[in-house]
């Protein structure tokens, strides 16, 4: 495919229907949340639910096929066999979709009803059995949500540091977890508030380090699973983050995903997979980031201009005044930060390598959006500090974006080792 | 759909001129710079690679199509190659490309076919001028009707090749808007002062001109009667600056990175510290930030949708990157950067100059 700035048709068509709900459903309901914290956003959730369940089911479908032809099973029933298909843009979808969303409330749309982080570890290494064990549930019924427990107190950015540990009970046939998690985002939705799961990450043999650490799925209701605690955060404030605490909690020995074999090196598939999945999941949160970055620059240009000042295009600098020049550089900040976005998209979408460009992504609109909702503060002055506006509450909202899935700095490491073509010895 | 792809026609070309940049620009810039002189073979090298005729239709005597992305593309490999040698390969263009894009059919018919010839055609553009606060859409230089002439008074700064040039576009202000005049350099009025000697890119030698009571045949405005709207043809030169602001960025970039893997204290490369990987990485994100810019812009244009607004937000950003790309070069050096052994204290004085330059570079 040649160079292309062009948004598909089929998603400019997607995005009208995604910003009526943003705009009429999540945005009114935007500051009794924030005030609010621990409230669920119902109205949302219901009303997304039956997309959301149909996403859901043709991801499971695509997983399954490709899980059997893995297995070496025919999958001639869904084959293309006419050659060419087109090429695919689902991952650009959910990034549109995903950015005029938190344009509507971060917070909100970090509730919304499907299997997120599960899903994707999930889907990289499940069998076709565990495929519809664990995903099938988000496809019918009632909303569910799953989660990703990676993080622990002494286990940050370190993540190979984790402590939480998995025995095999040979008795029963049952893997054993015990540690502590914390920072789960939708824990308390996974676990207590629907049949949903979180994917927990704990080591079978801590002396191994990085290649003794396994994906574990641990099912609503499993007995030695406990919420112990429900965070208060700065921003994000309609959205669970929660620790979770995992006192010899039992799970099935089809739980683990992948293999249980500890293997040093090419073999070692569990760290990897975890770090794969961050690839597919940093533009995510870079188009999260976005999209309270656009909220937070368009009501401030909007705002300034029925005041009488507007934006300048196509003047010389000396000509701008220090608002207008303000402005401009929140303008190119987001389109720089989108633009890196969409590259990281579109090459996940080509199966692509896009390790660089994903963390690249992140870096940047994690670094620019805060910059943004704070300059959208000042510029407002006392109205944008006080709670009658929400640029107070985008500024809040948009700090986690520079924290969580990697902090940027984390994602400037990751970027630095590429470019640099050096491993985590050499560049610490 | 979002793709970045060259087709295989660019990148061959790319390749060409990436080629041109490293075995004929590279091994001579320190040397141009220096002596702010420029070697004619190696113009008349990359005059030979076509790439001003590759814009200009066949029935004006060349063999392509315009094209802002492909244009991005090469761009951006020759002033990796050296700003101040491209500004100079590139001289010409600010003749005839205005003069290809917004150009009246009779002015096509009658200047297009000379920059089609295998020799460096001698014509350029007076843009710029002598004042703190320039703004190409109101300039002080002015064009009056009298009849049937218009006639030209003002002062330029930074007209590239305007000692050797035959003939010049001039922009100056008529009636509140810029329209451009086609004016032989033989015209009376018509002067060509000093050499002016800007902080970088010296190769490229630039001089004031003045222009008093000049006369020149209506027929000389660019486009005709319809004249133009200059924003249109500065958002070209925007494109084409920002491109080339992304190759001086890079160049800054790759040299930095090289030296880090390689210059060792305290027992090992400086590049093991986060303290000097951390701004290459920075650097890394912001040049790619910026390419896309350029892109997006280069593909409204390319496809007749209202690039201006596009093309603005990528220069302005791509002005503020390149400067601070070619200054964490210098930094990463630290004193030998300084040294002008080394190259990246040019690219930083080159860094500087691309939020001065509107409308000097177009292709």
């Amino acid at each position: 495919m040649p160079i292309e700035f062009k948004t598909p048709e089929a998603i400019e068509k997607q995005m009208q229907q995604v910003h009526i709900v943003a705009e009429n459903v999540m945005r009114p309901d935007s500051r009794y949340l924030d005030d609010h914290e621990h409230e669920r956003p119902v109205k949302f959730v219901n009303m997304i639910w039956p997309q959301m369940k149909q996403m859901e089911a043709s991801n499971l479908k695509a997983a399954l096929s490709r899980a059997e032809a893995k297995n070496g099973k025919s999958v001639a029933k869904n084959g293309n066999g006419n050659g060419a298909s087109k090429p695919s843009i689902a991952n650009l979808t959910l990034l549109h979709m995903i950015e005029e969303l938190s344009w509507g409330d971060a917070g909100i749309y970090l509730c919304i009803p499907s299997s997120a982080l599960a899903g994707a570890a999930i889907n990289a290494v499940a069998t076709p059995e565990q495929l519809e064990r664990f995903l099938r549930r988000f496809t019918e019924g009632e909303p569910k949500w799953g989660a990703m427990a990676m993080t622990e107190p002494n286990a940050g950015s370190d993540t190979s540091n984790i402590q939480t540990t998995a025995t095999f009970d040979e008795e029963t046939n049952e893997w054993v977890l015990n540690g502590e998690k914390i920072f789960c985002t939708s824990g308390q939705l996974a676990l207590e508030e629907s049949n949903g799961l979180v994917v927990v990450w704990a080591t079978v043999d801590k002396s191994a380090g990085r290649a003794g650490m396994k994906p574990f799925v641990v099912e609503a209701n499993t007995p030695g699973v406990t919420i112990a605690k429900v965070e208060e955060k700065l921003g994000i404030r309609a959205s669970d983050t929660v620790s979770i605490v995992l006192d010899n909690a039992r799970i099935p020995a089809e739980n683990i995903l992948g293999d249980a074999e500890v293997r040093a090196g090419k073999g070692n598939k569990g760290f990897k997979g975890a770090m794969k999945t961050f690839d597919a999941s940093r533009p995510m949160v870079a188009a999260s980031a976005i999209g309270i970055g656009r909220a937070a620059f368009e009501f401030t240009r909007d705002t300034l201009a029925k005041q009488g000042v507007r934006m300048e295009y196509n003047k010389p600098r000396w000509k701008l005044t220090s608002v207008q020049a303000d402005l401009l550089e929140m303008e190119m900040q987001l389109k720089a930060a989108w633009l890196l976005t969409l590259e990281a998209g579109a090459l996940l979408d080509a199966k692509q390598d896009n390790k660089l460009q994903s963390s690249m992504a992140k870096v940047k609109a994690g670094k620019a959006v805060t910059h943004i909702t704070q300059k959208a503060v000042e510029l407002l002055g006392p109205l944008g500090y006080s709670t009658e506006l929400l640029v107070e509450k985008w500024m809040r909202d948009a700090k986690i974006n520079d924290i969580f899935e990697g902090t940027g700095q984390i994602n400037t490491l990751v970027v630095a080792r590429q470019i640099l073509g050096y491993t985590r010895l050499e560049l610490k | 759909m979002y793709s970045f792809d060259m087709t295989s026609e660019q990148k061959m070309l790319v390749d060409t001129v990436h080629r041109y940049a490293e075995k004929q620009l590279r091994p001579i810039y320190r040397e141009a710079e220096e002596h702010k002189e420029v070697p004619e073979d190696a113009i008349q090298t990359g005059w030979e690679l076509g790439l001003l005729p590759g814009s200009i239709e066949d029935e004006y005597g060349g063999f392509g199509e315009y094209s802002a992305i492909t244009s991005a593309l090469y761009l951006e490999e020759l002033a990796w190659g050296d700003v101040g040698l491209s500004l100079h390969l590139l001289t010409p263009n600010l003749f005839a490309l205005p003069i290809a894009l917004f150009g009246s059919k009779k002015q096509k018919e009658t200047y297009l076919p000379t920059f089609c010839d295998e020799e460096f055609p001698k014509a350029t553009a007076a843009i710029i001028e002598p004042v703190y606060q320039f703004d190409p859409a109101d300039l002080a230089a002015t064009a009056e009707k009298e009849g049937s002439e218009y006639v030209i008074n003002g002062k330029k700064t930074f007209v590239p090749l305007a000692k050797d040039a035959e003939r010049f576009l001039v922009y100056a202000n008529e009636k509140g808007t810029t329209q451009a005049f086609i004016v032989p350099a033989d015209t009376p009025g018509v002067q060509v002062e000093d050499r002016v000697t800007m902080m970088g890119a010296h190769a490229l030698a630039v001089y004031n001109m003045s222009f008093e009571n000049v006369r020149v045949p209506k027929a000389n405005r660019l486009g005709g009667l319809k004249g133009i709207r200059v924003n249109r043809l500065l958002t070209v030169s925007r494109i084409s600056l920002a491109a080339m602001a992304v190759g001086q960025a890079k160049a800054a970039y790759e040299y930095a990175l090289n030296y880090a893997k390689e210059r060792v204290a305290f027992g090992e490369p400086i590049a093991h510290r986060q303290s000097i990987a951390f701004m290459l990485a920075e650097m890394a994100i912001e040049i790619e930030s910026t390419r896309l810019m350029v892109w997006e812009a280069a593909y409204k244009f390319d496809h007749k949708e209202d690039a201006s607004r596009a093309a603005y937000l990528a220069k302005q950003y791509a002005d503020k990157m390149v400067l601070e790309v070619t200054d964490r070069a210098v930094q990463i050096l630290g004193g030998h950067g300084y040294i002008r052994e080394h190259p990246v204290e040019l690219w930083l004085r080159n860094g500087r100059g691309f939020v001065t330059w509107d409308g000097l570079a177009m292709a």
